[in-house]
This record gives structure tokens, C-alpha cells and sequence, in this order.
């Protein structure tokens, strides 16, 4: 029986080479491979952008300048060019969001993943990944109109700009994004591990902290570069809510602009293209990028030691 | 005073005693009326054709169903000598388990070192002395045959270890906490022939140790290790008798059936 379906599917003596199934292939392998070089290529494109126009602002500025001088005032008639206000700006923002978004995304996650019902989860699902879905300009006014007044009540010395605020809500934005990632690297823990530590007589938590986490390393460690990136890298909140001065400090209650909130300041004024201040967001964009690339490496190297072995 | 004397010569004789066990899968009727004994230090085998809940009814032991939701249980296990019915709804599975400990189909080392694993159980009790756990390590590594092995790298991550020694320390994890029943779900089917004969070796020796159910597919396997056997088809258990009158002499026609691979 097997013998006559074989030769029904390829007549006898007709083995041979089909030239337009070939071809089919070949056009669906090129179709694949392109789209791949295009994303490539435009990364490629950025950097080289940055790296051009950075290159002549660097021309009239030194890089030593650029990363020691502690003020950043190249609208100003006594321009300074140290970035060092902005990267305070950026790192103190994006810390206070990262407090929140970390620990609140992953406690999300572990419950999720671990003990919510079936029920539960399908509904809080989706509602977090709503709150991921809101505009950011949305968070930006939120943080600004209500958030801040919120913490005046407490703090009245407050300034209505500050960095505190605009972390805070920018901590919430970013919780779906480590909550859902770290829930889809802890679901992916096969299920034969936790029977493997509940069988020890290990409960939930336990079981969820000592196996499923280390287990899903790997993928935790993903989430929370993005969420480190998410932070570093977003705009609209910190401009808003943070004010726009460059001002090097570690305080959170004092305003600060953050690199993304000065390039868009920039980009949205009314500079000549060409002229020194108008580079100054090339050199700014290529701090940022290499501040997401280290992340991002650092990430990498983690995946890497620690990958997924179940 | 004699109904006691009598309860102890139960408990010597019966680690276990199932009456009328039933269980549901939702709605399902996964197994029906089973009435069995564990042997106390013996082997009893679970042998069958797939599906017919040899499996469901060893991890009925461990309250492993508990886990998921929708599930049943209707009947009694009573444990000895305690003559507690571990299904009890006021009995707490996680007690349960500290007491009757499982190894699975697949070797399932956790993403920790070797000792780490081994440790395991004895940790999430809380136990944290350093002289103990070291102590309570190697003596679970030398009875299941790994310590010889493994003592120069204890610290290595288990997962380089060969599918055969992650078994072996599967089978370590569960003896580390000393416990009164171990249960065993198809632990050779993922490993290959060599394996499969040192676990089988180590599963003989534990016998005076502990007492075992052991779940196989392989009927040879069954015939091997096990004192008693107990066919199982359908959610009903068949016959269950000393493993050589199984294998010989089985009363019941369906299981010389199976035995002699006329069926299943």
C-alpha cells in the first residue's frame, strides 16, 4: 500500500529536478534575507548619521570638554558643551523609573506566571499591556497635572518641574513591559521543573524564586534591559515633566533636562542646520546611543553565560 | 488494646493501603475504585498500556494533582504507621510530599549546582547548617551511586552532567530528605540501555531503604526490579499480585494478554 501512494505522488522514472519549485524557494529565501539587510541597514545608516555630524561638532569641540565640562549651555552666548548635565539628567530619571518599573514589573510577573488563575490572568493581561499602550505625552501631562501636585502635598519646597515626577511615571509606564516579558520567560520555565520542586515539598514561592527565576535568567535579564533602554530613552515625559534646563545633579527634586528632552528642545527651535548648536544633538544622540549599546552588550554577555538549559 | 496490637501488625506489613480510590480529571472518571497495598520496603510496579492511569495513580501519592485545578480525588491512601488518609482535605499536600518523594520521566536537574539539587528539599524545610546539608548531600550522592562521581565537582552546575547521572541525581534530591515512600514515573524511558541498568540496580538496593512505586513501561523492567505487580487498564485496576505470579501464572485473562504482547 505504501508502494502505490509513492508512485502516485512521483511516477516512476520521472525523478528528477522541478526548475520552478527551485525558483519559488529561492525568491521566498531573497524575499526573507532582504528584510533582514533593510533593518540592518538602516541601523547602519543611524550610526553613520551620528557619527558624521557628531564628527564635526567634535571639530569644534573637544571630546575632553565635552565629557568634563559640568555645564551644558550651547544656546547661550558663553556656550559650554559638557554633556555631563544631561547623562545626570538621563541617569537620575531613568534610576528612580527603574525602582519602580523593576521591582513592580517583576512581583507582576511571579504573580502572574505562578499564582494567578487562569481566569485572572486573562483578563489582567490584557489591562496591563493597555497601560503600555498609552502615549507617552498622555504620561508626560499626567506626571506634570497630577502627579507632582500629589508629591507637593508632601514636599511643598517641590519645584513643578522635577525629576522625581517625571521618574516616577515614567517607572509606571515601563512596568508592562518587564512585567510581560519576565512573565513570558517565567511561563516558558518548563512545567516538569515545578513539578520537580513542588514534588520536594516546595511551596508556590518557593518554587517560583528558587527554580522558575534562576531557570528563566535569561529572559529576566532581557526584560530589564528594555526596560533600562525604555528608561533611558525616553523623551516626552522628562520634557514635559522634568523641565528642560540642563542641570548637573543627583538630586531628584530639582528640575533637569535629560538628553532626549534636549534634542527634541533643539529639534523643535528654530537653530540654523549647520551651525554648533544645531550639532550639538548629534554629539547628545550618539551619548545616548552608546549609552543603550553598553546595555544592550551587557545584556547580551548575560543571555549569553546564562543561557536557557532546561 | 487489640485492635492495636492489630493496627501495628498492619503497619508492618503496609506502608500503604488504597480503598476505593477515584479520581477525576474535571469530569472525567481517570480512575475507578482501586483497592491496593504497598508492601512496606518492597517494589511495587505499575504496569500497563498508555492512558490507562498508571501514572495519574502514582501521582495521586504525592497529592501532585493538587497543582492543577478541576481535579478530584474520592476514596483514601492511607499512609502507615501514621493510618492517616493522606487525600484528606486536611492533610497538607506539602506535608505529604516532604514525606513521599518522586522522580520523573525525564531527568529533571534544577539550574543549580550539583549540590545545590541535592540540597534542595532539605533548604526549602529551612534547614541551613552547613555541617547537616554537607553531611545529608553525600549520603543521598552515595546511596544513589553518584558520589564517586561527582565529589570533585559538586559545585559544577547539573546540567553537564550525562542524562544517566541527572537521573541518579534526581533520585539524590528525592532520598536527601529521608523519605517513607519514593515514587518512580517511567524514571529509565528517557535514558539509554546502560543507564537504564545502573538506575534499575540502584532502585534493587534502595529497596531496604525505603519503600517504592514504580511506574514502567517495560514490562521486562517490572519483572526485574519489582516485588509486586499490579496491572492496571482503563482506570481499573486489573490484578495485583507478587510480581512472579503476575508474570507467570496471571489469574486474569487480559493481563496474560498484555504480559504475553497479545495486546497493548
Amino acid at each position: 500500500m505504501a508502494e502505490e501512494s509513492r508512485t502516485k505522488i512521483v511516477p516512476a522514472g520521472k525523478l528528477g529536478y522541478s526548475f520552478r519549485r527551485h525558483l519559488r524557494e529561492r525568491f521566498i529565501e531573497t524575499f526573507l534575507f532582504m528584510s533582514a539587510v533593510l533593518s540592518v541597514a538602516i541601523m547602519l545608516a543611524i550610526i553613520m548619521m551620528l557619527v558624521k555630524e557628531s564628527f564635526i561638532f567634535f571639530q569644534h569641540v573637544s571630546i575632553w570638554d565635552f565629557l568634563t565640562d559640568t555645564q551644558w549651555t550651547p544656546l547661550f552666548d558663553d556656550a559650554h558643551y559638557g554633556i555631563l548635565p544631561l547623562v545626570s539628567g538621563t541617569v537620575v530619571s531613568s534610576f528612580i523609573a527603574l525602582l519602580v518599573a523593576l521591582p513592580l514589573g517583576t512581583i507582576i510577573a511571579i504573580y502572574l506566571s505562578e499564582f494567578a488563575p487562569f481566569t485572572v490572568r486573562e483578563v489582567a493581561k490584557p489591562f496591563l499591556e493597555l497601560l503600555g499602550g498609552v502615549p507617552t505625552v498622555v504620561y508626560g501631562y499626567f506626571a506634570l497635572l497630577f502627579v507632582t501636585p500629589l508629591l507637593q502635598a508632601v514636599y511643598p519646597e517641590l519645584p513643578g518641574f522635577n525629576l522625581l515626577s517625571a521618574g516616577l511615571v515614567m517607572g509606571i509606564m515601563i512596568i508592562p513591559y518587564v512585567s510581560s516579558m519576565t512573565e513570558d520567560a517565567m511561563r516558558a520555565v518548563p512545567m516538569n521543573l515545578r513539578e520537580g520542586s513542588y514534588a520536594m515539598g516546595a511551596t508556590r514561592f518557593q518554587t517560583a524564586i528558587r527554580v522558575v527565576m534562576p531557570a528563566a535568567f535569561s529572559g529576566i535579564a532581557a526584560a530589564y534591559i528594555l526596560g533600562i533602554s525604555r528608561a533611558v530613552g525616553e523623551t516626552m515625559v522628562v520634557a514635559i515633566a522634568a523641565g528642560m534646563q540642563p542641570n548637573l545633579t543627583w538630586n531628584p527634586m530639582e528640575p533637569a533636562a535629560t538628553i532626549t528632552a534636549y534634542i527634541v528642545q533643539v529639534s523643535l527651535g528654530d537653530l540654523p542646520h549647520g551651525s554648533i548648536g544645531y550639532q550639538t544633538i548629534f554629539a547628545a544622540g550618539l551619548t545616548l546611543l552608546l549609552i543603550t549599546l553598553v546595555f544592550n552588550i551587557i545584556g547580551h554577555v548575560l543571555r549569553k553565560r546564562y543561557r536557557e538549559i532546561y | 488494646m487489640q485492635d492495636n496490637s492489630e493496627k501495628k501488625n498492619v503497619s508492618r506489613q503496609f506502608k500503604s493501603e488504597v480503598k476505593n480510590l477515584n479520581f477525576f480529571y474535571g469530569g472525567f472518571n481517570a480512575l475507578k475504585n482501586i483497592d491496593m497495598v504497598l508492601h512496606d520496603k518492597k517494589i511495587t510496579a505499575l504496569i500497563g498500556p498508555s492512558g490507562c492511569g498508571k501514572s495519574t495513580f502514582l501521582r495521586c501519592f504525592n497529592r501532585m494533582h493538587d497543582l492543577y485545578p478541576g481535579n478530584r480525588y474520592d476514596g483514601e491512601i492511607i499512609l502507615y504507621p501514621d493510618d492517616v488518609n493522606i487525600l484528606a482535605s486536611n492533610v497538607d499536600p506539602i506535608e505529604v510530599r516532604m514525606r513521599i518523594s518522586m522522580v520523573f520521566q525525564k531527568p529533571n536537574p534544577f539550574p543549580k549546582s550539583i549540590y545545590e539539587n541535592v540540597a534542595y528539599g532539605l533548604r526549602v524545610r529551612g534547614i541551613k547548617q552547613r555541617a547537616i546539608l554537607d553531611e545529608r548531600v553525600e549520603v543521598a550522592l552515595r546511596n544513589s551511586a553518584l558520589w564517586d562521581e561527582v565529589k570533585d565537582r559538586l559545585h559544577h552546575l547539573a546540567f553537564n552532567l550525562s542524562g544517566g547521572q541527572q537521573q541518579r541525581l534526581c533520585i539524590a534530591r528525592a532520598l536527601a530528605t529521608d523519605p517513607e515512600i519514593l515514587l518512580f514515573d517511567e524514571p529509565t524511558s528517557a535514558l539509554d540501555p546502560i543507564a537504564t541498568a545502573s538506575i534499575e540496580e540502584l532502585i534493587t538496593d534502595l529497596k531496604s531503604k525505603v519503600t517504592i512505586l514504580i511506574v514502567t513501561h517495560n514490562m521486562q523492567q517490572a519483572a526485574r526490579v519489582s516485588d509486586y505487580t499490579a496491572y492496571m487498564y482503563l482506570g481499573e485496576l486489573i490484578e495485583f499480585n507478587v510480581t512472579d505470579t503476575i508474570f507467570i501464572k496471571p489469574k486474569n485473562k487480559q493481563t496474560e494478554d498484555y504480559i504475553t504482547g497479545r495486546f497493548g
